[in-house]
């Protein structure tokens, strides 16, 4: 791990990924200690402000502090990709492993699940399931959680299904190793590497995700702030001041670009073979 | 491959079976009166009441599932509780605005995309390469409704070049282009460099196929080589990614049709959300679900046409 580490850090753009996401996670966790306001104070006096040195990023209509809002909406973005991608992947791991494994008709049944979930068009399922529960930040992890299980599903079902037939597997079979054991011990630990590859593919999909159903109000409600709520007031506010709409998506854009950038990395030093294709 | 074709439209009939049934039940699911949940807070009891004996709620669930794909098929998606007109009539109404806009978006992202690929493996690891290579990832990574934002801020707000929103007049077809061309290029920029990407790929591995070096083995020269007979295949990947893509661009839709109040399948879903309609938003999301089925089971035929490796997989 160590090594793939110092790997990616050699690498200009897994250097570049890596940076912006720990600012990202830093400027998330200390945001109480860095922001200089309060997220949700009003201060009409002072409001839609350009950027100053009291307000580096202004002001929205409410007087409150843009700045300090991202650092927060930071927190939100961090809690949705960590929960909802930490859960989707111990799902679809297990789910992958027994389609894998099991019994033929089990591993149908599984795909077939994972397929109509598939079926849907994400942001279009996560608007039915919102306008049938409501908005709510919990309904936005559950609709990621259940929409990206699939995804981690299908990539353990085919590791799994590689690694079943090789010989080593079949020796412990015939050794007695129980099936739990044979999962755990030795299938697990093969799935790990292309797993953490396609997760830190698919966090910046969930940030932009969550960004985007708040921003569409179905998300974060206020005045909690988010990138997406922040960039639905700079939305309504087009024609007055452009500094919402910046102050939103400058770190939506870096966190994103930050995470592909780290994935991208991750996968070609684990994978010298695309290395040289791409 | 016939045997193929048949199992996978097979297969995407009973996807569609599925989601139309989890769909269902999800409405069933909800704690509440499913007749109350649909027709929304502006309900009577009248309504209700006649609702509920419409959808045969007092019969087993598996009656009124069978029920609800007989209407289905008939192409009954249920009534608007707010105009009264069917949904099924709404949505096919709403419907052109999407695919045009997504359409539009795609082939521009090709007339862009595909020569950038093209060019980039043909200068691999050049300084142009390498720009290339990052916009492609800076491009992908940005979300929709952003780029969407910004085009309306600099581009309508700040310079004033195009309209701000709706779809343009009726019959008119400048104003209708005029109106098309931000929200096209919100939902394409994410393609042009997805497609950039991918053409680069599958340019650098059939540049190293045996065919090519026979081609160049006899002599031809390099732009026949490249053109004729390099990206003739190099280019065949994105059909099927486009096809396989479309719940991405449905959903890229949605948000660019909102930021630019432009008519669409994404807006209707967001505007009976907001009112409450949710015959509406269920017969939407119903119908863009289909369209998805449609599109990944014609580019699995497509691919399994090209590469009967697949057909040997299903």
């Amino acid at each position: 791990m160590k090594d793939v580490i110092r790997r990616v850090a050699a690498d200009p753009l897994g250097l570049m990924g890596l940076c912006l996401v720990t600012l990202m996670v830093v400027s998330a966790v200390l945001a109480a200690l860095i922001a200089p306001y309060d997220p949700i104070a009003l201060n009409i006096m002072d409001r839609l402000q350009g950027p100053s040195w009291s307000h580096f990023l202004g002001t929205d209509q409410l007087g409150r502090d843009l700045f300090s809002r991202v650092l927060y909406g930071g927190q939100v973005a961090l809690k949705v990709a960590l929960v909802s991608t930490g859960v989707s992947l111990v799902i679809g791991t297990v789910l992958g492993m027994i389609a894998g494994f099991g019994p033929r008709w089990f591993d149908n049944v599984i795909m077939l699940f994972f397929d109509t979930i598939r079926s849907f068009p994400t942001v279009m399922f996560a608007l039915a399931t919102v306008a049938l529960v409501g908005p709510s930040l919990s309904t936005v992890i559950i609709v990621i959680i259940v929409t990206q299980i699939p995804t981690y599903g299908r990539v353990v079902r085919t590791q799994t299904l590689t690694i079943k037939s090789s010989e080593f597997i079949k020796a412990e079979i015939v050794m007695g190793a129980s099936t739990f054991r044979i999962l755990t011990v030795h299938i697990l630990p093969n799935v790990v590497g292309p797993l953490l590859i396609l997760a830190s593919m698919d966090i910046p999909t969930v940030i932009a995700l969550e960004a985007g159903l708040s921003f569409l109000g179905m998300g974060v409600k206020p005045p909690t702030p988010s990138w997406g709520s922040i960039l639905n007031d700079g939305y309504t506010l087009i024609r007055i001041t452009p500094w919402p709409i910046i102050a939103g998506s400058i770190p939506l854009v870096l966190v994103t670009l930050g995470f592909t950038f780290l994935g991208e990395s991750l996968r070609d030093q684990l994978d010298p073979k695309l290395r040289k294709s791409l | 491959m016939l045997i193929y074709v048949l199992k996978r439209i097979g297969l995407g009939i009973v996807i569609v079976v599925l989601a139309v049934s989890l769909l269902f039940l999800m409405i069933h699911m909800v704690p509440g009166d499913p007749a109350r949940i649909l027709l929304g807070p502006r309900a009577t009891p009248e309504m209700i009441a006649h609702l509920s004996l419409k959808m045969g709620l007092d019969q087993p669930l598996f009656v009124q599932i069978l029920k609800f794909f007989g209407n289905l098929l008939r192409g009954d998606l249920g009534m608007d509780v707010i105009t009264n007109r069917p949904v099924a009539e709404i949505v096919f109404g709403q419907l052109p605005y999407t695919l045009w806009l997504i359409f539009t978006a795609i082939t521009g992202a090709m007339i862009i995309g595909i020569p950038l690929g093209c060019y980039s493996a043909l200068h691999r690891n050049s300084i142009l390469d390498r720009i290339t290579g990052i916009i492609s990832v800076a491009c992908i990574t940005a979300p929709a409704f952003v780029v969407a934002l910004y085009s309306l801020l600099i581009f309508a707000v700040w310079l004033r070049w195009f309209p701000a929103i709706g779809a343009g007049e009726r019959g008119q077809f400048w104003d209708q282009v005029a109106h098309l061309v931000m929200p096209a290029f919100a939902i394409g920029l994410a393609w042009v460099g997805y497609l950039a990407r991918l053409v680069r790929s599958s340019m650098l591995e059939v540049l190293g196929d045996n065919h090519i070096r026979t081609a160049r083995a006899y002599g031809l020269p390099e732009s026949t080589v490249v053109y004729r007979y390099a990206l003739k295949l190099a280019v065949l990947p994105t059909v099927t990614v486009i096809g396989v893509g479309m719940g991405f661009l449905l959903s890229a839709a949605l948000f660019t049709e909102i930021v630019f109040a432009r008519p669409g399948i994404g807006k209707l879903i967001f505007d009976s959300i907001t009112t409450r309609n949710y015959p509406v938003v269920m017969g939407s999301v119903l119908v863009s679900t289909i369209m998805f089925v449609i599109s990944t089971t014609l580019s699995d035929l497509i691919n399994a046409w090209l590469d009967p490796r697949i057909r040997a997989a299903l």
